[in-house]
């Protein structure tokens, strides 16, 4: 083996560049070792490790040691180094680009001029990164479900300290100055600032007035629980203030789920110290439906409601159909319709979320006799989206009940907006059509939530919808009043 | 009541700017509204959901944090002084301090071996190695981590009783950090070499290179070090893997001083030249500035910040202010980077050091944006060491008052380690690293970049939440 020794007087390269070169130069074919690096006294010391003759050479100065024993080989190699180093030099257009995106709320809110989180991560992190919003004084909409009472007591603690607005956990919808948050409907501003515990009765109630050319303000979501006595409507309360003072708003209506008494009791005392005026509705047994409540809001404001927007079906059916059954997406229009069907029918109501114990499915989904069930449980959606993204389920279910034998109603809810499926009659109203044509006697009602400014267009849903069979009601109580008719019951 | 300025009077009042973490459908539906969300890339946590969640609810911790942010970028680190290792952390002949979290001899790596091996000769303990060996085996070491004792060491990090150390003094809260001195590059005892020339280049070191540094430190009364750091960072340091620019103005200070000293002029050449040849002479006082900046934020209940991260060559080990002077450890990696000469991967030792003080502290790893010359250890290009950086803001609490980086547009440097951050975000410190040879004795193999262990992040955070 041959050793070529170059020195290079008064070349500079940086060591971290030069230990590049000497492996590329040491991988070339034929080279047995090879050294490119400044003369300092380490590398002089390494050098002669490698067995090469030590030349007079400073730091200064920049050493080729290359063995081999062919010319060619060492041209290659010396090619090589020529090559490297030149390449070492940079072309100045390296990527200076963006900075790596945040992997925490905390980080992505430390930029500064955040006003909110959308928080939907699984409900075993909501916490962490919900609480990242919170301290760093920003409010914070939890969409995550399966969030533990006690982090939601601590979340909102927190956020009544900072003076900051928890939305959730699971809650569903908001809207704030105009931006969708979650599943909500494309409504126009006006002034209804609405408080609300349930996402898709906040859904049904702006859509509402929407429809009697009520505008909304703000609607902000507290989630499920606030009104228990362990979250003690914490958020209500800070909803509440926060749109007592927002000039936009004119009337505040709180839309709550039954509440633990005490906790409702204060709630109603904060809101007679309000300027702005209070509307309760209530969801549940005993309470106005969400219909009524719109047309109480409307009053509030001086207003008239008017009659909501509905879209007779194509063939009038008188029924009596022997059979109801209610196929829903959104848990608070299930609640609803059932209430009202409960209420006027005269043989029993049975359901996944029963009202009364003895009133739970027999055989599942299968189950004979009136029934309203709630896709949207886990029990269902285990494995797949909500069905107000993805309505397999309901396709599925609506060849099964038009194989059953027997007259029947079918009532069903499509929820439309921000979130929700892009065309929901699209898919529907092919399968409405087929359950008509092949059931032995088949009547079809849509409870259909949405306005004109959707995405996926109301009016053009409702027309496809109508034009497969279906009669289609913008109010769910007016939709379920029909199916009860339909089913024998008292109008 | 909300006021006009509030936080939530603001939301109300103007189309919002929005995070958005998780379902990508409703970041989508916010562009569809024509409303550009601030997505987080989020994963799930690399530890236990409840652990993070329990430290999330303690109500201590965001105070707690804020304290030792507060504390670690408030440090004024001084060089105050040149002191004996058995006047500065109190060891005797026999004992010895060393890099990293706690170790046997029998458990130790080639390097921390033949550095003990080598301060057993420096002290006369042995006159041979197999003597040295043969005393170590007996058991009559005692060992202890340089972070138990105040200080920090390089790589193998051996101190023994006759070693000087540089003291350098924490104006702000008055504590003291020691390390002691570079001995320059290749065969070294840092790097577990132990041959004659080492122990001859450390008593040269005790004897006349100690003494001047003393008359030097003496005479300027003492030397800002954050000061110096700040300039290095705008001349292209990191202060880790690069120490070029501050121990050229390390020379800058105290030549003056060294001439005024009175020194033998053939002694004086060979100190100055010793400085001069060593471009990381000044990481020996980086060190202990960080360990003296971030060692006011040890102890604070219900505190997730890193106060020590260090390596012994066998165990990566990282130590949490809330959690006392407990180590969390996992296996440490063998470094990737650039080999010297013939050395390659094979050679390496895994990772070594107490030099992880400079990341813990916010520069190093950290600082890496500011010192683009060295991303081709890691065959990287110079937008890399930009990332780095920006991707370490997701670990830190905050940004460095202080340690600014001019191509990012003098942002603050990331500081302050949340350990509950490395576990949610999975990401690991950027740590720069030297790589010493796997035998004992070889000396400095290599550079380059090492992962430090999750594990010992996911330990820390479950002992947290049980504190």
């Amino acid at each position: 083996m041959a050793d070529h020794l170059d020195v290079r007087r008064g070349v500079y390269h940086d060591s971290v560049s030069l230990l590049q070169v000497s492996r590329r130069v040491a991988d070339v074919d034929g080279v047995d070792k090879a050294l490119v690096a400044m003369a300092t006294e380490l590398n002089l010391d390494v050098l002669a490790s490698m067995g090469f003759a030590v030349p007079d050479a400073g730091p200064n100065d920049l050493l080729v040691a290359i063995r081999t024993d062919d010319d060619a080989v060492l041209e290659a190699a010396r090619a090589e180094v020529d090559a490297a180093l030149a390449a070492s030099q940079g072309t100045g257009s390296a990527g200076f680009g963006d900075a790596p995106p945040p992997r925490t709320v905390a980080a992505a809110v430390r930029a500064g001029d955040v006003d909110l989180a959308l928080v939907s991560v699984p409900g075993e992190h909501a916490f962490v990164e919900a609480m990242d919003a919170v301290r760093a004084g920003v409010s914070v909409m939890v969409f995550s479900d399966n969030v533990p009472v006690e982090q939601e007591v601590a979340l909102k603690t927190a956020a009544a300290e900072q003076g900051v607005l928890v939305m959730g956990p699971d809650a569903g919808t908001a809207i704030v100055s105009g931006v969708g948050l979650g599943f909500a409907n494309v409504v126009r501003p006006g002034p209804v600032g609405i408080v609300a515990a349930s996402g898709t009765g906040a859904q049904q109630l702006t859509c509402l007035l929407d429809d009697a050319g009520i505008g909304t303000s703000h609607v902000l979501g507290v989630g499920g629980r606030d009104l228990s006595a362990a979250v003690g409507g914490r958020s209500t309360q800070q909803a509440m203030a926060a749109l007592d003072a927002d000039p936009a708003t004119e009337v505040v209506v709180v839309l709550s789920k039954p509440a633990d008494p005490t906790v409702a009791a204060e709630v109603r005392r904060v809101a007679e110290h309000l300027d702005t005026p209070v509307v309760f509705a209530l969801l549940g047994p005993d309470a106005p439906d969400l219909t009524a409540a719109a047309a109480e809001v409307a009053t509030a404001l001086g207003r008239e409601a008017g009659e909501p927007a509905q879209w007779p079906a194509p063939t009038d059916r008188p029924g009596p159909y022997t059979e109801l059954r209610g196929l829903f997406a959104g848990g608070t229009l299930r609640d609803e319709a059932m209430v009202i069907a409960a209420a006027a029918l005269e043989a029993p109501v049975r359901s996944n979320i029963p009202l009364a114990d003895d009133l739970a499915l027999t055989d599942g989904l299968d189950t004979p006799g009136h029934v309203f069930v709630d896709l949207g449980e886990d029990e269902f959606t285990l494995g797949r989206p909500h069905p107000m993204i993805d309505q397999r389920l309901r396709l599925e279910r609506l060849a099964a009940e038009a194989a059953r034998p027997g007259g029947r109603v079918v009532l069903l809810d499509v929820v439309l907006g921000h979130g929700a499926h892009p065309d929901p009659a699209a898919e529907l109203a092919p399968a409405i059509a087929d359950a008509i044509a092949s059931g032995e006697d088949l009547a079809v009602v849509v409870s259909l939530c949405g306005t004109v400014g959707d995405p996926q267009d109301r009016d053009r849903q409702a027309a496809a919808l109508v034009e497969a069979g279906a009669s289609v009601h913008l109010s769910n109580a007016a939709a379920a009043r029909t199916a009860v008719q339909l089913a024998g019951g008292r109008a | 009541m909300t006021t006009e300025t509030s936080p939530l009077a603001r939301l109300l009042s103007a189309e919002p700017t929005i995070v958005t973490a998780g379902v990508e459908l409703f970041e989508t539906s916010l562009r569809d509204q024509g409303v550009a969300p601030v997505p987080v890339d989020w994963r799930p946590p690399a530890g236990a959901a409840a652990d993070l969640a329990r430290i999330a609810a303690d109500p201590r911790t965001a105070d707690a944090n804020a304290t030792a942010l507060e504390r670690i970028t408030a440090a004024e680190p001084h060089w105050v002084g040149i002191t004996t290792a058995r006047d500065a952390v109190g060891i005797e002949t026999g004992q010895f301090l060393h890099a990293g979290p706690p170790i046997t001899w029998e458990r130790a790596s080639g390097p921390l071996r033949g550095a003990l091996i080598g301060a057993m000769l420096y002290e006369g303990m042995a006159d041979t190695p197999e003597q040295a060996i043969a005393i170590a085996e007996r058991g009559e070491l005692e060992l202890a981590p340089c972070h138990s004792r105040a200080a920090v060491g390089p790589m193998a990090g051996v101190v023994s009783p006759s070693m000087p150390m540089f003291a350098v003094e924490n104006g702000a809260f008055g504590n003291r950090a020691y390390c002691t001195l570079n001995e320059g590059l290749g065969k070294v005892l840092r790097y577990g070499a132990y041959g004659p020339e080492v122990i001859e280049r450390l008593q040269w070191m005790q004897q006349v290179l100690a003494p001047a540094m003393d008359a030097a430190v003496g005479r300027l009364g003492s030397l800002d070090l954050r000061a110096l750091i700040v300039q290095a960072l705008q001349m292209g340091d990191e202060l880790h893997n690069r120490n070029r620019a501050a121990s050229a103005l390390f020379v800058r200070e105290v030549v003056p001083p060294l001439l005024e000293a009175g020194i033998d002029p053939s002694e004086l050449a060979d100190v100055v030249r010793f400085i001069n040849g060593n471009e990381h002479f000044f990481l020996n006082l980086g060190m202990p500035a960080g360990k003296a900046a971030v060692d006011p934020a040890r102890d604070l209940p219900g505190c997730t910040v890193v106060v020590a991260m260090a390596r012994n060559g066998t165990d990566f080990g990282i130590q949490v202010s809330g959690t006392g002077d407990r180590w969390f450890t996992g296996p440490a990696q063998v470094p990737d980077g650039l080999f010297l000469g013939d050395y390659g991967p094979e050679d390496a030792n895994p990772d070594i050091g107490d030099s992880t003080i400079t990341e813990t502290s916010g520069v190093g790893g950290f600082a890496m944006a500011a010192a683009p010359a060295i991303v081709r250890f890691v065959g990287g290009e110079v937008g890399d060491a930009l990332t780095a950086t920006r991707t370490m803001y997701d670990l830190a609490l905050g940004e460095h008052p202080h340690y600014q980086i001019p191509i990012l547009e003098f942002r603050g440097t990331p500081v302050g380690i949340d350990a509950t951050r490395v576990v949610r975000t999975g990401i690991v410190p950027a740590v720069n690293t030297g790589i010493a040879g796997r035998e004992a004795g070889v000396g400095q193999v290599g550079a380059g970049l090492v992962e430090p262990p999750m594990e010992a992040f996911v330990q820390a955070v479950a002992a947290l939440a049980a504190s």
